[in-house]
C-alpha cells in the first residue's frame, strides 16, 4: 500500500538567504532516489510539506516551477520549531519532502488570456513558481499580457531579487515592483502599497485573470481594487494559509466550512471563497 | 448466510478458542463502567453491558500510533531517512460491539479510506478487523441512533450480529468475514424457526424502546452560511470548558495531530488524537488563530458533524447516535438540543 506521509529523501543542495532581516531563505532540494523526482510530479501553486526529523513537517508552497529540473525550491519563513531548525540546516544535510499537494492555479482556463499577478511579501513563492513557468519558451505563447505587482515593506525584503531584475528588462512581461517605503536614493522602481500600485498600474480586466497571494491586509485591499476594475470573483484567484498536518484532508485542523485547504485548496476563486464560512 | 445459536458458556469458550487465530477484543467491566481489551488467560468477558465508555475506535485507531521511525545519527547511512514502523496487521475480532459503533467506523472510513487516499494504518487494521455486534436489548435513555440511520439491532457495517436471547446467543452471519469466524467456533446449532422469531420479537422490542429521537432530516437543506452565522453558538458555548472529552469519546471524532520525539539519536514520527475543541489545533506559526475563540470552536465540532460532512458526502451527518457524548459532557451540553437549535433557525 502507498503510504501517502512518507516523505521522499532529499539533500539540501543549497541555501540562499533572501532579505536583510535574513529570516527568509530559499532552499534547494535534490531527491536522493532519482526516480522519486518523477514521481514528484508538480504543477504551480502546489504545496509540499517540509519533513525535518526530530522536529516534524511544514506546508510550503513550491518556488521552482516544473520547468526547472534537477531540484525543487521553497522559500521559508523562520517562524517555529520546525522552520528555525531548518534554517540552521547545512548544505549536504539529509530531510524530507512530501508531495505535491492541494491544487494549483487554473492554468487552463488562464490559457489565451492576460495574466495579472499581485503579490506581496513572502507570499510570492508560487507566483515565482508561476512566472518561470510561463516565461519558459514552451509555455509563453499560451499567456497574453503577464502583469505583475510585487511589493514588500523595504527593498531589502524582495525575494529573488536577481529574477525581479532580470524580467524587468524583459518585454514579455510587465513588472511593477513597489516597497512601502524605502531612504535608498537610487531606488528605482515605485513606492506605495501594493493596493495603490495596482489600481495606478492595471487598467482593464478585459480578458484577464488575476492571482492575488500576500498577507491578510493586502488582499482585503487588493479586493476591490480589482472589483472596481471589473474583475467578477470567478477571476480573483486566492490561495490560502492554514495550520496542517497531513497535507490530504484527514487530520480534520484545516477546514474552512466542508473544504480542506490542504485538498480542496490551496487555491480558490474569490466566487468559492463567498460560499465559504468566512473562518480562516 | 448462517444463523447459529450457542449457549453463552458455548459462545465464551468459542470465544477463546479465536484466540489461535484472531487478536480477541472484549468488553470488560473495569471499576464504574466497561472498556473494550484484548482477551487473554485472566480476562473475564462481560456482554452484560450497555455500552463502554470509550468507543472502541482505538482498535483501528489508536491514540498514539508510531509512524515512522528514523535515525538522527550523522554516522548512520540511513540518517535522517523515515522508515515505516514494523508492526503486526493480523487478523483481530473485536466481540460485542454495539450496531453505533459499527456504524462509527463505517463513518470514519469515508475519511480514512477514500479515491484520492487512503490511510494505511487504518485501512490495514479495519480490513484485518472482524467485527462481532451485540444488539441492545435495553438501549440507554441517551441513544438516538435510530434517528441517525442506525438502529438497536442495525446490521450495517457488522460481520455477524449476535442477539442476546436471555441464555442464549443467536449469531447472524452478515459478511462472509463473519461465516469464517462462525466457522471456527465450536458447538452451537442451526438456529430454529422459534429462535429466529425470538430475536425478531427483541429487535422490535428494542427499537420500540428508543425514547430518544430527533430530526436530521432537514439539515442537508440548510444555508451554511446562515447556521455558521445564527446567533445561539455563542450562548451554547458559554458552558462549554473546551475539555475535549466529547471528541475523545466519539467513536466517529477522527482529528489527529503528527509529532516527531527523540531520544537520543532514535527518532519516531508518531500520532495522536487531537481535537478542534483545543485553540493550538488551528493556531498559525504566525499568531494568527482562525478559531482563537471558544465558540468558533464548539461551532465547527457541531458544524463538521451535522452540516460540513452532510454536504461533503451526502450520507447523512457524522454522527452514530450512541450518545456518550450527552452522557459525558461535564457541563451537560447535548448534541441532539444543538440539532433542534439548527432545525429551527
Amino acid at each position: 500500500m502507498d503510504n501517502p506521509y512518507l516523505p521522499y529523501p532529499v539533500r539540501i543542495e543549497e541555501i540562499i538567504t533572501e532579505t536583510e532581516d535574513k529570516n527568509l531563505k530559499t532552499f534547494k532540494f535534490v531527491f536522493l532516489n532519482p526516480e522519486d523526482e518523477e514521481k514528484f510530479s508538480y504543477i504551480p501553486g502546489q504545496f509540499a510539506e517540509l519533513s525535518v526529523p526530530g522536529k516534524g513537517e511544514i506546508p510550503i508552497g513550491i518556488a521552482s516551477s516544473p520547468t526547472e529540473k534537477g531540484f525543487v525550491s521553497f522559500t521559508v519563513n523562520k517562524v517555529g520549531l520546525v522552520t528555525t531548525h531548518l534554517h540552521n540546516m547545512k548544505v549536504g544535510e539529509i530531510m524530507g519532502i512530501r508531495g505535491p499537494l492541494g491544487n494549483w492555479y487554473p492554468w487552463e482556463e488562464m490559457e489565451g488570456k492576460n495574466v495579472v499577478i499581485i503579490g506581496g511579501g513572502f507570499a510570492f513563492t508560487t507566483l515565482r513558481s508561476s512566472i518561470v513557468y510561463m516565461l519558459h519558451p514552451d509555455n509563453r505563447p499560451k499567456f497574453e499580457d503577464i502583469i505583475v505587482v510585487y511589493g514588500a515593506r523595504s527593498p531589502g525584503m524582495l525575494l529573488y531579487k536577481d529574477e525581479l531584475a532580470a524580467w524587468e528588462q524583459r518585454d514579455d512581461i510587465q513588472m511593477h515592483i513597489t516597497v512601502d517605503a524605502t531612504d535608498d536614493p537610487d531606488w528605482k522602481y515605485n513606492v506605495g502599497f501594493v493596493p495603490t500600485i495596482t489600481e495606478q498600474k492595471i487598467t482593464s480586466s478585459e480578458n484577464a485573470i488575476a492571482i492575488v497571494c500576500g498577507p491578510p491586509i493586502m488582499i482585503k485591499f487588493t479586493q476591490p481594487v480589482l472589483e472596481k476594475l471589473g474583475f467578477p470573483p470567478e477571476r480573483i484567484i486566492l490561495s490560502l494559509e492554514m495550520r496542517m498536518k497531513c497535507g490530504i484532508g484527514m487530520c480534520g485542523r484545516c477546514n474552512i466550512g466542508d473544504q480542506y485547504v490542504c485538498k480542496d485548496g490551496p487555491v480558490f476563486s474569490l466566487a468559492q471563497l463567498k460560499k465559504m464560512p468566512p473562518e480562516y | 448466510m448462517e444463523n447459529k445459536v450457542f449457549s453463552k458458556d458455548e459462545w465464551l469458550e468459542g470465544i477463546k478458542a479465536l484466540q489461535s487465530e484472531y487478536k480477541v477484543f472484549v468488553p470488560v467491566k473495569a471499576g464504574d463502567f466497561h472498556k473494550f481489551v484484548r482477551l487473554e488467560e485472566q480476562t473475564i468477558p462481560d456482554l452484560d453491558y450497555q455500552n463502554t465508555r470509550l468507543s472502541p475506535k482505538s482498535l483501528v485507531y489508536p491514540e498514539s500510533e508510531r509512524m515512522f521511525e528514523f535515525s538522527t545519527d550523522e554516522n548512520d547511512p540511513d540518517y535522517n531517512i523515515l522508515k515505516e514502523a514494523q508492526k503486526d496487521f493480523g487478523p483481530q475480532a473485536i466481540i460485542g460491539l454495539r450496531p453505533c459503533d459499527a456504524h462509527g467506523f463505517l463513518i470514519v472510513k469515508r475519511n480514512f479510506d477514500n479515491p484520492e487516499y487512503k490511510d494505511p494504518w487504518w485501512v490495514r487494521r479495519y480490513e484485518a478487523s472482524t467485527l462481532v455486534g451485540l444488539g441492545c436489548n435495553e438501549p440507554c435513555g441517551t441513544c438516538f441512533c435510530s434517528s441517525v440511520g442506525g438502529g438497536p439491532f442495525d446490521e450495517e457495517g457488522l460481520d455477524v450480529l449476535l442477539f442476546d436471547l436471555e441464555d442464549q446467543y443467536l449469531a447472524k452471519a452478515l459478511t462472509e468475514k463473519g461465516s469464517t469466524l462462525l466457522a471456527k467456533l465450536d458447538g452451537g446449532s442451526e438456529a430454529s424457526d422459534k429462535e429466529l422469531s425470538k430475536a425478531e420479537e427483541v429487535k422490535k422490542a428494542a427499537q420500540e424502546k428508543i425514547s430518544s429521537k430527533v430530526d436530521t432530516s432537514k439539515l442537508a437543506d440548510k444555508d451554511v452560511l446562515e447556521l455558521f452565522n445564527a446567533p445561539f453558538w455563542e450562548d451554547l458555548a458559554f458552558a462549554c470548558i473546551n475539555c475535549g472529552t466529547c471528541t475523545f469519546l466519539c467513536p466517529t471524532c477522527w482529528c489527529f495531530d503528527i509529532q516527531d520525539e527523540v531520544y537520543q539519536k532514535i527518532g519516531d514520527r508518531i500520532r495522536n488524537w487531537d481535537a478542534c475543541m483545543f485553540p493550538l489545533f488551528t493556531l498559525h506559526g504566525s499568531g494568527h488563530n482562525p478559531r482563537s475563540e471558544k465558540f468558533q470552536r464548539v461551532r465547527q465540532r457541531f458544524m463538521h458533524k451535522l452540516k460540513y460532512y452532510v454536504d461533503k458526502y451526502g450520507n447523512g451527518v457524522q454522527c452514530s447516535g450512541c450518545g456518550r457524548c450527552v452522557q459525558f459532557c461535564p457541563v451537560n451540553i447535548d448534541i441532539r438540543h444543538v440539532i433542534e437549535l439548527m432545525n429551527s433557525h
